[in-house]
């Protein structure tokens, strides 16, 4: 194990937490002082960050730079670790975070302390849910994260802010106190909350009876679904987006609801195997109803970040259904396409914000030939909704398309209807796109409009490099995931092949590079000569 | 009966088995007789006497510590349990005389009797804690209660405060009857009021004639009724929204935790020690009484918008989560029930005290539109209230949310006894606490998000409740990242007590030994 880098992963979650300490200080009118080191911390953040992946060996599917330590009693440890499943996640937040914290830079005016605060609060608690391994540990900074999000909302949001910070807190409060239950009834059957260990456990030694393990998973699963959010438990979505300030959506779009499908991946799948296969038609059938619907009620808004919220809706039902296909193509761009979709969004819902900046409105009637004013914004915007809507040779074309390729080998009907989506996507992006930026100018008073400043053109024109370069050097990313990717679902394989399983057990052959788990039937069908 | 003549070094080692209640008495009294000497401008002075006597007490604890064992003819046991419990409330206390002094000058009743009845009801409370024998027991009910009797009218020209004195006075005098009725009825059926002889009768009697006696059983109904009236558990929790909201506020503070926690330690005693063998009967009245209480609790709160009175609901909605983890009925419950109280305690009071100071004068400004923008006026009070709010709703990082988790961990631990039931117990407790997120986050919601209101003025927070809250602030944040320490002196707590059978083994063999009172 890789000893000798035991401490990174702690620094990496509580760094954002000490320039807390710093921001306190600070005097709270001081507010150039505050941005600056704001920033400053979260970019050295995402340096200290990158060391992750100069130390992480991309070969090794197990938890790397461990940490374990006794924290309360014999059972609760803090216990840490990534694979490359959890790498990218911790580094998608690093990144995201100095963009939101530039991103609010001049339109955050009132209590910018906490505001900032709040952001780097949110970085510890997402971080510390990527790297824990204890369920304990995992549950804390779960929770921890809806706090600082409450406020963002609350106090810095727009119209109805409290009405959404208020619905957001409650709708996640509740899938996540029934995990709680799930987590203790784990421990009081295994008697640790130590993830590999209960895996281990669960697989070996004491495999659960089918009922209580389909309970169990609806529990995880509900928490989980509540976060992406998987329809039709997504319509707490809308609203704390369209709410929420810039950074907050950013947030929450960029890295929050990757915590849902996270959630899936690490404890749902290896933990309750047999559950997730026998619920997997249905869940598959609600990812594409997710995607579809999604994708039709963005085409028809007239508020646009309205718009980009449901687009995180039809996307997330991308990742789903890539989870749940159960192939290591698919898994794989689900993984890819969750840190796509984080940039991406992220990207979109920055862009939203800087037209908010200048019009102080939404409302997609109101804009109209801001190519003309604005043609440098307006460039990085199709650029970014090109990405959004996966066009090749950009990131999102990579994820969608293992997640179709992958889904497709062992789904025929999914993977047909889940396209749609993909062409769906081009309709509302496009369209919206046409709305608010070609032909003449409809509104008088955008004619003034400025363009995009120094900063702004440094954030999007980051994240279009970034953007880029996850498209054309994807195996840069997927590499490190397919070890972890291959062992989750040859893991959950071999639980599937125990004898009590044996009714429902895949078969798993090879396609290409890639193990590809295919139902029994079909297998059957291949097999005939 | 002959006279029992006992040595030296055995009285010696009695005083210092009940050092903390000895000190609070004589602090208390001490309080009294300085009182007319003191001028009236100058009686906050007092305030610090009777806090330094709580610090004093609290040192005594070390004391009585070391001196473990049966005190006065085994009327008191100071064992590790009672030590726990002695920190709670002592503490407790501590910090609602911190919440007093200033309050007192404000509402000008600064008096010396104050303080001195907050440390003889801490002393019954303490009494409670440490009790063996039934009668004892009795005694500090009644000390602790009488003492909050006058406590909660304390505020005489408040019309609302009068009314909670005299409402909880007529319940509770009905309620210890009712405890009192229990008493003779479990000394009818056993012959003894010592709480470890009768576990030992009533087994035997179990064994002879294989069900327990009627009587017995009627008489922990009764006691229920009694300790239950205390603790505000459902059905018996009526009274308890309007003479929190009508006590002073520091009073309340006072009232809500740890009357709660000394009577949650004799209801252990009496139930998981005498009635250890019958806990399949019982499991079912606190699981009724637990379910009823969490969702009278937290309905009822939902619909507030006086903070105070909101404050008191969620004290039903918490006594019936502390039920939740009494129904497991094994030592792991025991801990969970003593941390969840520890915790309790500090975020209770804080909450309270914060209330205190935000009433002002009078106790006019109690109610929800008060509290808006406090957080932009009042940054480090709304922080710490914020805090303190979460820690009730039970968000992890506090000590609320390991209260809870330690709750349903012990709960579903006793699974394998009693089934189903207690799994449906641990649900029915999760959704309540996300009931309770509501109204909770309803008051951050005004103090953070609403606009200020024009007419509230903030007034300096006084030192000595800086000192109260950043005590109640940290030890809720201790105790919610770094629980391990408490919840293992919790843990040896519980296991202090002999719940085994005493035929079966050990440390209770010692009640063979008991003097039967009974004697003829």
């Amino acid at each position: 194990m890789h000893a000798q880098a035991s401490y990174l992963l702690t620094v990496v979650t509580f760094l954002p937490l000490f320039s807390v300490a710093a921001l306190l200080v600070l005097r709270s009118d001081d507010h150039v002082w505050i941005r600056r080191i704001a920033f400053a911390a979260s970019v050295g953040e995402f340096a200290v960050s990158l060391l992750l992946l100069r130390g992480f060996d991309s070969t090794d599917a197990s938890y790397q730079f461990q940490e374990f330590y006794n924290w309360i009693g014999p059972s609760i440890h803090y216990h840490m670790g990534i694979d490359g499943i959890s790498l990218f996640l911790v580094l998608l937040t690093t990144f995201l975070t100095p963009l939101a914290i530039l991103c609010s830079w001049k339109s955050i005016q009132h209590n910018v302390k906490g505001f900032f605060i709040s952001l780097l609060v949110i970085e510890t608690a997402m971080i510390g849910v990527f790297v824990s391994l204890d369920l304990f540990l995992f549950f804390v900074f779960w929770e921890i994260t809806l706090v600082p999000m409450y406020f963002l909302i609350g106090i810095w949001g727009h119209e109805r802010r409290i009405y959404a910070a208020v619905k957001f807190i409650l709708y996640t409060m509740f899938g996540s106190i029934l995990m709680l239950v799930a987590i203790l009834w784990l421990y009081h059957l295994t008697g640790t909350f130590d993830l590999p260990v209960i895996e281990n456990i669960l697989a070996n030694s004491a495999p659960l009876s089918p009922t209580v393990e389909l309970v169990l998973f609806g529990a995880f699963f509900l928490a989980f679904a509540i976060k992406v959010p998987l329809f039709p438990l997504h319509t707490w979505l809308p609203d704390a987006h369209t709410d929420a300030p810039t950074a907050g959506s950013v947030i929450l779009a960029g890295v929050m609801l990757k915590l849902g499908t996270y959630g899936m991946l690490r404890f749902c799948l290896p933990l309750f195997p047999a559950a997730a296969h026998k619920l997997a038609p249905m869940i598959g059938v609600l990812a594409i109803i997710g995607i579809v619907y999604g994708a039709l009620v963005a085409t028809v808004q007239h508020d646009l970040k309205r718009l980009v919220a449901y687009t995180s809706v039809s996307h997330l039902g991308f990742v789903v259904l890539g989870i749940f296909a159960f192939n290591a193509v698919a898994m794989q761009g689900a993984i890819y396409q969750m840190l796509n979709h984080g940039v991406s969004t992220g990207a979109l819902f920055i862009v939203v914000g800087m037209l908010y900046d200048r019009r102080h409105t939404h409302e997609i009637s109101e804009f109209g030939g801001l190519a003309t004013p604005m043609p440098v914004l307006m460039a990085l915007f199709i650029f970014i909704a090109l990405s959004s809507l996966a066009l090749p040779p950009l990131n999102g074309f990579i994820g969608e398309f293992l997640i179709l390729i992958g889904t497709f080998a062992t789904h025929h009907a999914w993977a047909s209807w889940a396209a749609s989506g993909a062409v769906l996507s081009a309709i509302y992006l496009l369209w919206a796109y046409q709305r608010v930026a070609l032909g003449e100018v409809t509104v008088e008073k955008n004619r003034a409009l400025p363009d995009a400043s120094g900063r702004e053109r440094f954030i999007l024109g980051t994240l279009a490099v970034v953007i880029l370069f996850m498209g054309i050097a994807s195996p840069y990313f997927t590499r490190p995931m397919e070890p972890a990717a291959d062992a989750l679902l040859q893991q959950m394989n071999n639980q599937l092949q125990r004898p009590q399983n044996a009714m429902r057990r895949g078969v798993p052959v090879k396609i290409g590079p890639h193990a590809v788990v295919l139902p029994a039937a079909l297998a059957e069908r291949q097999a005939r000569p | 009966m002959t006279a029992v003549t006992i040595s030296l070094p055995e009285q010696i080692a009695n005083l210092r088995r009940i050092a903390p209640e000895i000190v609070l008495c004589i602090f208390g009294m001490i309080v009294m007789i300085v009182d007319p000497f003191v001028k009236p401008a100058s009686r906050r002075a007092l305030g610090w006497l009777a806090f330094a006597g709580t610090l004093v007490a609290l040192a005594s604890v070390h004391v009585a510590a070391a001196e473990m064992g049966f005190a006065y003819s085994r009327l008191i046991s100071t064992d590790n349990f009672s030590i726990f419990v002695h920190v709670i409330v002592i503490v407790a206390a501590g910090l609602a005389i911190l919440g007093s002094i200033d309050y007192l000058d404000r509402e000008g009743i600064q008096r010396g009797e104050y303080y001195a009845l907050v440390l003889f009801a801490t002393a019954g409370m303490g009494i409670l804690a440490g009790a063996n024998e039934l009668i004892t027991a009795f005694i500090g009910l009644e000390m602790s209660s009488i003492s909050s009797y006058i406590l909660c009218g304390f505020r005489r020209k408040a019309k609302e405060s009068n009314e909670a004195a005299m409402k909880y006075f007529l319940l509770g005098s009905f309620a210890t009857a009712f405890f009192l009725y229990g008493i003779a009825m479990i000394y009818g059926s056993t012959g003894t009021t010592f709480i470890d002889a009768a576990k030992a009768e009533l087994e035997r009697q179990l064994a002879a004639n294989g069900h327990f006696p009627a009587l017995a059983i009627l008489g922990l109904g009764l006691i229920f009724v009694g300790l239950g009236f205390k603790v505000v558990a459902a059905p018996f929790q009526v009274y308890a929204p309007d003479v929190y909201e009508g006590a002073p506020s520091p009073v309340t503070a006072l009232l809500a935790s740890a009357p709660k926690a000394a009577t949650f330690a004799l209801m252990i005693r009496i139930f998981y020690v005498s009635f250890h063998s019958a806990g399949d009967i019982w499991f079912w009245v606190i699981w009724i009484s637990a379910v009823l209480t969490m969702f009278i609790g937290n309905l009822g709160a939902l619909v507030q918008t006086n903070v105070k009175r909101m404050l008191a609901y969620s004290s039903i909605a918490h006594a019936g989560y502390i039920l939740v983890a009494f129904a497991a009925s094994t030592e792991l419950g025991i801990a969970a029930v003593l941390f969840y109280l520890a915790a309790y305690v500090l975020m209770k009071v804080g909450a309270f005290l914060v209330v205190t100071h935000v009433g002002q004068e009078g106790e006019k400004r109690l109610n929800l539109q008060d509290y808006a923008g406090l957080g932009m006026k009042q940054p480090a009070l709304a922080a710490c209230f914020s805090l303190f709010l979460l820690a009730l709703l039970g968000l992890p990082a506090t000590g609320g949310f390991l209260g809870k988790f330690f709750a349903f961990q012990g709960a579903l631990d006793s699974a394998r006894a009693h089934g189903g039931w207690v799994v449906a117990l641990v649900i029915i407790a999760a959704v309540n606490s996300v009931i309770g997120a509501y109204y909770y986050v309803r008051v951050i919601v005004a103090m953070y998000f609403w606009p200020q209101s024009s007419d509230y003025t903030p007034t300096r927070v006084a030192p000595a409740l800086v000192v109260a809250l950043f005590i109640a602030a940290i030890g809720t944040l201790y105790l919610g990242i770094v629980p391990g320490r408490v919840h293992s002196l919790a843990e040896s707590a519980a296991h202090s007590l002999p719940l085994q059978s005493a035929g079966s083994n050990g440390p209770s063999n010692a009640i063979v030994i008991a003097p039967p009172q009974n004697a003829r």
